[in-house]
């Protein structure tokens, strides 16, 4: 399953994962019989592949990242702090750009998109963003009606019913939360503001990028029964970008583990428990 | 020698930084200057930045004009007085705040507040993501926050500078009243005839009046350009916001000055001054 690593590093230095007490406790975050809480298993075609993908800023960051997301699927990109997690996000709505290599989403390569066929296409994509980025001078309502307005042609009160239903859907009670600006809000109150601004035009794909990020266990567990909710109700392909392994575990049906710029692992999360790889041991007992 | 390279790199860097950022300033003013005829029209967001813009400077502007028309009056007055033409005292303040401390002196402190609060603005949107969330929603951030900036500003800083020449005139006029001890109506003719002295544009329009205008119907555009170009550039957190609005100010205000000296020999060739 793992790619990438020389079997040379496999066997070497088995660190804390063999303590039984956090094997317990990923496996409980996998739930019965090592399978994912809600996950469906990837079902449909590639709707996200990105190849040999090379991206330098001051230094390289991506360096020949391979990764392939199928429809229905909820795919987790593990990696340390300042790896690269995020850029492949942007990398997909196209924020960003490969210096080689190349990343295709929803059938078309983005680099010939133009930049309006990018517009169309990010439209197509949900995006929950790492500190929720409300839009700071407007309230709860209009963020998640920014989508709707901008994208549709909903009148007024139909746009009001969809913010209403998508604000239930995370769980917030619209009378209380409509007119509440971004900074009134708590930390998991804004992530899920995020989440139902991302949702509110029924993308097809939902990018979540460290959506648990500086909430307290509760609030994570929250999120991720949101993940999982939206995953199993809207049957919306999504990609989590974190290092969070147990929020992350709760909600994927597949890892990829990216280290020096690659992907190094592509397996289910039990076949990432199972692996003996040293650099994964070390990195799921530390996280 | 290797200092002297390191000195010769630095230039390089310098002068490829700057290269790069003044194409990038243009490549933007040439981008949100299309949007203004593209659809969709952030018409909304136009009025909201006028309402702020144009409301929100009008106290100080209204306070600045007011006290520099009375000290132009106080200090030509006794410069005036010497030469016994102290009746001239209008037609220095007149011709001196529509010439061109009133749309010098709006455009600067435009600059200051307005250039400012654009870039601290874009500036936040940009390290907390907003802009790339625009940008995942399919909206294009110049169109819907840099073109109605610069509507707003193009728009709004004329007539400011209307206000700012009016209370000018009428500030030096309290103070040539009641201080200097000259008539209203002497005051009031000497500013009428200096202006009328220039020419009139389509016969009715006094030629400084409306170079006095046209000067900033270009300063606000710069200023709304200046203050969205570093807000968009910024980088590194709240810090990066602070240096962004710090040299937003100082560039918008410098360029005003710049561009004040070639609009005037423009404005010159293209509207000569009569006699």
């Amino acid at each position: 399953m793992s790619r990438g690593m020389g079997e040379g590093m496999r066997r070497r230095d088995r660190l804390e994962m063999d303590d039984p007490v956090l094997r317990q406790v990923i496996r409980r975050e996998l739930g019965p019989d090592g399978e994912p809480h809600g996950a469906a298993a990837a079902s449909g075609q590639v709707v996200i592949r990105m190849e040999d993908v090379h991206l330098s800023f001051d230094q390289p960051v991506l360096r020949g990242t391979s990764l392939e997301v199928h429809e229905g699927e909820t795919l987790l990109v593990l990696g340390e702090s300042g790896i690269g997690k995020s850029t492949i996000l942007k990398l997909i709505l196209r924020l960003l750009v490969p210096d080689q290599g190349s990343v295709t989403v929803l059938g078309r390569e983005t680099r010939d998109l133009s930049f309006e066929e990018a517009l169309d296409m990010r439209r197509k994509i949900g995006m929950v963003f790492q500190n929720a980025a409300l839009f700071d001078s407007v309230n709860v309502y209009d963020n998640v009606a920014y989508p709707l307005r901008e994208n549709t042609d909903l009148p007024e009160p139909q746009i009001e019913t969809v913010v209403r239903e998508r604000l239930e859907f995370v769980d917030l009670d619209p009378e209380t939360v409509c007119e509440k600006l971004p900074d009134e809000l708590s930390g998991g109150m804004k992530k899920r503001v995020g989440i139902a601004r991302a949702i509110a035009t029924d993308p097809q794909i939902v990018l979540y990028d460290e959506p648990t990020a500086g909430l307290d266990p509760l609030t994570v567990g929250t999120i991720g029964d949101l993940i999982q909710k939206l995953q199993r109700e809207l049957g919306v392909t999504s990609i989590v970008v974190t290092h969070d392994i147990r929020a992350g575990f709760r909600v994927a049906s597949r890892v990829n583990l990216i280290r020096d710029g690659q992907i190094v692992f592509d397996g289910t999360p039990e076949d990432m428990i199972a692996e003996d790889d040293a650099y994964i041991q070390r990195f799921l007992a530390l996280s | 020698m290797n200092g002297m390279a390191g000195i010769v790199a630095k230039v390089d860097g310098w002068i490829q930084g700057t290269a790069i950022g003044v194409y990038q300033y243009f490549t933007l003013a040439g981008r949100a200057s299309r949007f203004i005829v593209a659809r969709p029209f952030y018409w909304r967001d136009a009025l909201r930045q006028m309402d702020r813009m144009g409301v929100g400077t009008l106290p100080i502007l209204l306070l600045t004009g007011l006290f520099t028309g009375m000290v132009l009056a106080l200090q030509s007055s006794v410069a005036l007085q010497r030469f016994g033409a102290d009746m001239y005292v209008g037609s220095l303040v007149g011709v001196s705040m529509v010439r061109e401390l009133g749309p010098v002196l709006a455009a600067l402190i435009f600059a200051g507040r307005v250039g400012s609060g654009i870039a601290a603005e874009i500036g936040s949107m940009r390290v907390t993501e907003q802009l790339d969330a625009l940008q995942s929603f399919g909206t294009d951030p110049i169109k819907k926050l840099v073109t109605p900036r610069i509507i707003a500003g193009v728009s709004m800083l004329p007539i400011l500078t209307i206000v700012t020449n009016a209370v000018g005139i009428f500030g030096g006029l309290v103070v040539t009243v009641y201080a200097v001890g000259i008539s209203a109506d002497v005051y009031l003719s000497g500013v009428w005839s200096t202006l009328a002295q220039s020419g009139f544009i389509f016969g009715v329009f006094p030629r400084d009046f409306v170079v006095g205008l046209a000067k900033p119907l270009v300063f606000g555009g710069v200023i709304a350009l200046t203050g969205c170009y570093y807000g968009m550039a910024a980088r590194g957190g709240t810090e990066g916001v602070g240096l962004a609005t710090t040299r937003a100010v100082v560039t918008a205000s410098i360029l005003v000055l710049v561009v004040n000296y070639f609009l005037t020999q423009l404005l010159m060739v293209l509207m000569p001054a009569r006699g």
